[in-house]
């Protein structure tokens, strides 16, 4: 699938991040971009920094060094809000939807800042605000049958087993139409048939909605499929970045992995 | 058999007044965790305020929004400067500031409207309905029967508003799960602001009505304490939960008083709900509808 595609300019350009807790550096000096429509995706060991990552672009940490440029314009200390009305979804390692409400409720609250109606419109429940609420409504059901998910759209979200979770929080994410879609090991604990269904919506998505991706994942037959570009982490640093063949072939990572240091 | 009846109704009744009081605790603790002891002081700041526009010369159709427009203000300001300022705090720091916001509130309403005890009057008599003794021989209060009938307008509106509204629905998120409901764009302040606002006006319909039964006066802060056994039956973070635990603690405690309190020496309505919520806490700690919290070691 690494073919070449429609890939078009920088969406997100990353210069320098440094992050720390305290005494412990989480990223130290990370530079990388992600361009339009190509499915990028952040690799390394455990604790090699791929989530402080991806919660520094998604605004949820602060860096105390560097910039993150995305749509061309400088973003220093972005919130998780800011981000989200940037276009920026996202899925997170140990799910976190909203377990007691439907499948359909929760894919609804990712079209949350598509709707304009004010509090005292919706709660008299005229005109716009209910006009909106049916034009989102079907918005959701696109997603629904693109993700395959109709038959549970009434479920409790908490009732569903693991791999529909999963793809649950994919719909969420997809219903904001978001221009950068970060997923934060969507493959985690599923069975083989789980991941194929899994890798299938990422690439459809990408494909179909020229959705830009980022995403971490450990099981690297998965990565070097799916992906265009990866960039590896280790210890917090770069070690490299590039198409799967350089990445697969490169002495650093490979001793990254194999723990010769 | 139709004095057990009547005495059920009776209870039943009148616990959808604890209810009332119940439903803006869970509000507030749903969305923000923070079990908002100061509820029953916004109650008794509700009808008093009322009180004190009526005395001022404002018609009831005029007090009662412009009450409102008060409740809600206090709200807003008391999750802007009080609570806001302490988010991820421990929850003991945040229940100890409601404590003291409700010596804070009381003593605000009492500075501005004075202390003295005052009669509501809302146009409903606490009196039998005619109707209903001639058909069935039962008394049941036209007062509580009214009473019953506004909760349940005000609960059928909130179900809804929650059920099929954006705003309800990022209610819901923001309860569930504050990060996730952060990073798909759900504005948490402006969320908690309107579930302060809304805690707000339930603490004046429950104002009201209290006022109305007990008089306005300073003890109408602890019916607070009457919503701890309802809360702790129907679970901290369940509408549902409040109403039926209300109802249960309603019904049980005038049946209780009723059947078993001529064998104490009577008047152990006031502490059988207490017995009652400590059972519960030994058998389901959760409530009734709680959410039940599994931990994995």
């Amino acid at each position: 699938m690494s073919q070449p595609r429609h890939i078009g300019d920088v969406l997100l350009k990353v210069d320098n991040v440094s992050l720390s807790f305290g005494g412990v550096k989480a990223l130290t000096d990370i530079s990388l971009d992600v361009r339009e429509h190509e499915v990028r995706a952040i690799i390394g060991p455990n604790g090699a920094g791929k989530s402080s990552m991806l919660n520094v672009i998604n605004g949820v940490y602060h860096p105390q060094q560097g910039t993150i440029t995305i749509h061309g314009k400088v973003r220093r200390d972005m919130n998780t809000y800011a981000a989200a009305s940037h276009g920026i979804a996202r899925t997170f390692q140990n799910i976190a939807l909203f377990r007691g409400m439907s499948v359909l409720d929760n894919i609804m609250t990712g079209r949350n800042l598509k709707m304009k109606a004010t509090l005292f419109e919706q709660a008299i429940w005229i005109g716009r605000a209910r006009r909106e609420e049916l034009a989102n409504r079907r918005k959701v059901e696109e997603v629904i049958d693109f993700l395959e998910i109709q038959h549970i759209r009434k479920t409790p979200v908490g009732r569903l087993p693991y791999g529909l979770q999963k793809r649950v929080e994919l719909a969420r994410a997809l219903a904001a139409e978001p221009s950068l879609l970060l997923l934060d090991e969507p493959m985690a604990g599923m069975n083989v048939e789980e991941k194929q269904d899994m890798c299938r919506f990422i690439l459809d998505v990408n494909e179909q909605y020229g959705t830009t991706i980022v995403l971490i994942e450990h099981d690297m037959g998965v990565v070097m499929d799916i992906s265009d570009r990866v960039v590896v982490l280790d210890y917090g640093k770069k070690i490299g970045d590039g198409s799967p063949d350089e990445v697969r072939n490169n002495k650093a990572v490979i001793d990254a992995y194999l723990g010769t240091h | 058999m139709s004095f057990f009846f009547e005495v059920l109704i009776g209870g039943l009744l009148s616990g959808v007044m604890y209810s009332l009081v119940a439903l803006g605790f869970v509000l507030i603790y749903k969305a923000s965790g923070v079990f908002n002891f100061a509820q029953g002081a916004m109650v008794f700041f509700a009808a008093l305020t009322y009180v004190g526009l009526l005395e001022v010369g404002l018609s009831p159709w005029l007090a009662i929004p412009a009450t409102l427009a008060v409740m809600v203000v206090l709200a807003l300001v008391t999750e802007r400067v009080v609570l806001r300022p302490l988010v991820n705090q421990p929850q003991i720091t945040l229940f100890m500031a409601t404590i003291g916001l409700t010596f804070f509130i009381e003593g605000l309403a009492q500075m501005i409207w004075g202390a003295n005890v005052r009669g509501l009057e809302l146009g409903l008599q606490d009196e039998p309905l005619q109707w209903v003794t001639d058909n069935t021989g039962m008394n049941v209060s036209k007062f509580d029967l009214a009473a019953a009938g506004v909760a349940a307008v005000l609960v059928t509106v909130l179900a809804l508003f929650f059920s099929r509204t954006r705003i309800g629905r990022a209610l819901r998120a923001v309860a569930d799960d504050h990060q996730a409901a952060l990073a798909v764009g759900i504005p948490l302040q402006q969320i908690w602001g309107i579930v302060w606002g809304v805690a707000g006006a339930v603490a004046l319909v429950a104002g009201l009505l209290w006022g109305a039964r007990n008089g306005v006066q300073y003890a109408l802060t602890f019916v607070a304490l009457k919503a701890l056994p309802v809360l702790i039956l129907g679970g901290f973070d369940s509408v549902p939960g409040a109403i039926v635990g209300g109802l249960i603690i309603g019904a049980t405690e005038k049946l209780a008083e009723v059947y078993l309190g001529p064998y104490v020496g009577g008047g152990i309505e006031g502490w059988f709900p207490y017995v009652m919520a400590l059972l519960f806490l030994l058998v389901r700690p959760e409530g009734l509808f709680g959410e039940k919290i599994i931990r994995r070691i």
